[in-house]
């Protein structure tokens, strides 16, 4: 089952054609990685499930209704983004951020039900970050404020959360913290979709891939029933060996030794 | 704090944004009562506030009531119109630069207001249709050239207002260079911006336009909220950003134009009261009714100066505002 499908949609900024007749169905219940090299269409395919591009030719579907035709405010309870660049106004505090997370749920004369302030609570304690509340988000380590803007988009308390490149930025220790943020998030009944750029970490954390090409998809399933040498070979171009992960038993991806070239 | 009336209403007031608005209204007022007392004919606190209620003598009723009541209404509600369209601007450009000042609309209400002046050899009501007409045409180009690819970028759209105001400035100094010693002095006075001799007939208008204006930034704040977050997330969150930017533009341009149109282009008003407003409030982002009222404020006071020092309130606006500015640029960057 799927609640979030491309139909043969063909993406475009204004004349450069991304993707052309890409079909892609988001598993119900699944932690989803869309993972290919730069410029395959990856983070296009992102914003186009999200309603941020309107697709040339095709549908996006969310609940089997095409997305563009739902009230934007009723998208914004199902589905959850976090963007891969957010602004968090100077001297703004950890809670007022993830508070603004309940928006779609505000109204003029409704700005602060005990909804609101039962899901933002839950939404800091979730993120481990319920300490820092009343901190300055200017004040916090990188790590840190991508769990405070994870925790704005857990306060929209959606099903489905899509996450643009969400550990890019972040070094290995924090990478793994937000992961781990993400792997939890996922036992509890979300459905998640990441672009990731790690695929040892894509591997270890998603439940299924989709490898992405020149904008189409190459393969898709779960990590130990597709990913080859052969495969990664294809989609990246690059020579490798794929072995089991020690810690995990994941898949792993290992640049092969290249001739001429010592380590 | 939270205002909950039932499930209905439930509303965040917060107790530092408050305490300033409360502030900000007292001093507002105060600058009012000494406004109204300055002039040729200086009346005591006392003696105004007793001719506002009606309890004074008719010389000093007439005074109060029909020459200066006028005057100190029109800069009221010219310098809340301003803050409150420079804090929007601010916000939705994210930028402390992105005031109307910066982007072009007064050199574009005062291109329109010379072409009547110096040109046509109009005066009153239609200087005022130019003045609506140039600044509303720069707004429009400001906005269609920093439109592209479905996107406005905030930093394009400062850029853009920037060039464009220099544009629009090189046409001001040639259709002053080019008039009639009598059209150049009173396209002169128009562009220095003054609240010299304004009546009831010139308030009761800006009132009413204001009127209609201000409430809908109370909607404006709630997407702004959003917006300041980044297009993306503004999007995530429900918001149609790009219809909301051009509403929120669009209600920030009436807000300048109806002060502008008024009495001239006052400058720097829009530029700073935000950001000051927001330095004592202490927010996330620009307090509106703070900036509206910190505007209110700066031009009266400039207003009451100027009386003293025989010069236009915009000329003292404009020499307040380039320090301010300097101390922007120097400081505030230097740090961040």
């Amino acid at each position: 089952m799927s609640s979030l499908r491309a139909d043969a949609v063909t993406l475009a900024y204004d004349r450069r054609v991304v993707a052309e007749d890409l079909t892609v169905a988001i598993p119900d219940g699944g932690f989803t990685a869309i993972v290919g090299p730069n410029a395959c269409g990856k983070s296009t395919l992102l914003r186009a499930l999200v309603r941020m591009l309107k697709p040339r030719a095709g549908h996006v579907l969310l609940d089997g209704a095409e997305i563009s035709s739902l009230p934007t405010k009723r998208v914004a309870r199902r589905l959850g983004l976090l963007p891969q660049t957010s602004i968090a106004p100077d001297g703004i505090t950890v809670v007022d951020l993830v508070a603004r997370g309940r928006h779609p749920y505000q109204r003029l004369l409704r700005q602060w039900s005990r909804e609101d302030e039962r899901a933002v609570r839950a939404a800091l304690e979730r993120t481990r970050i319920a300490d820092l509340a009343d901190r300055l988000v200017d004040e916090l380590s990188g790590g840190q404020r991508q769990r405070v803007w994870i925790a704005m988009a857990l306060a929209q308390e959606t099903p489905l959360l899509l996450l643009d490149e969400p550990i890019t930025f972040l070094d290995i220790a924090h990478q793994v913290e937000v992961l781990d943020l993400c792997a939890s998030l996922h036992a509890q009944g979300r459905t998640l979709v990441a672009v990731l750029h790690d695929l040892n970490h894509a591997c270890r954390y998603a439940t299924h891939l989709i490898f992405m090409r020149d904008g189409a998809i190459v393969a898709e399933g779960a990590p130990a029933a597709i990913v080859t040498a052969e495969l990664v070979e294809a989609v990246f171009g690059l020579a490798c060996l794929v072995v089991s992960c020690p810690a995990s038993g994941a898949p792993m991806v290992v640049p092969a030794p290249r001739r001429g070239v010592s380590a | 704090m939270t205002v909950r009336l039932g499930n209905a209403v439930s509303l965040r007031v917060r107790a530092r944004p408050l305490v300033a608005a409360a502030g900000l209204t007292g001093a507002v007022l105060a600058l009012a009562v000494v406004a109204i007392g300055t002039g040729d004919f200086p009346l005591a606190p006392g003696t105004v506030v007793g001719a506002l209620l009606g309890a004074a003598d008719p010389g000093a009723e007439l005074i109060v009531r029909e020459l200066r009541a006028p005057r100190v209404a029109c800069a009221l509600l010219v310098g809340g119109a301003l803050g409150l369209s420079g804090a929007l601007f601010q916000s939705l450009t994210r930028n402390p630069l992105g005031s109307p000042d910066i982007v072009g609309f007064p050199q574009g209400a005062s291109v329109g207001a010379l072409i009547v002046i110096t040109i046509l050899g109009g005066s009153g009501a239609v200087v005022s249709a130019g003045a609506l007409a140039g600044g509303a045409v720069t707004a429009l180009a400001v906005y269609a050239l920093a439109f592209r690819h479905g996107g406005t970028s905030s930093y394009r759209i400062v850029l853009i207002g920037i060039a464009i105001s220099f544009l629009l400035l090189s046409i001001v100094q040639y259709l002053l260079a080019r008039a009639r010693i009598e059209d150049a002095q009173e396209a002169t006075r128009w562009l220095l911006g003054s609240l010299n001799g304004r009546t009831w007939e010139d308030a009761l208008p800006l009132a009413l336009a204001l009127a209609v204006l201000a409430p809908l930034a109370v909607p404006a704040a709630r997407v702004l909220r959003a917006l300041e977050l980044g297009d993306d997330a503004a999007h995530a969150l429900g918001v149609r950003v790009e219809r909301a930017r051009l509403a929120l533009v669009g209600l920030a341009v009436a807000l300048v134009s109806v002060a502008t149109v008024a009495v001239g282009p006052i400058g720097f008003v829009a530029l700073t009261a935000p950001q000051i407003a927001r330095r004592i409030a202490r927010t996330a982002g620009l307090p509106l009714v703070c900036a509206a009222l910190l505007g209110a404020a700066l031009t009266l006071a400039a207003d009451v100066v100027g009386q003293r020092l025989s010069l236009p309130a915009g000329v003292l606006t404009g020499a307040f505002g380039g320090l301010y500015l300097a101390w922007l640029l120097t400081w505030e960057w230097r740090r961040g």
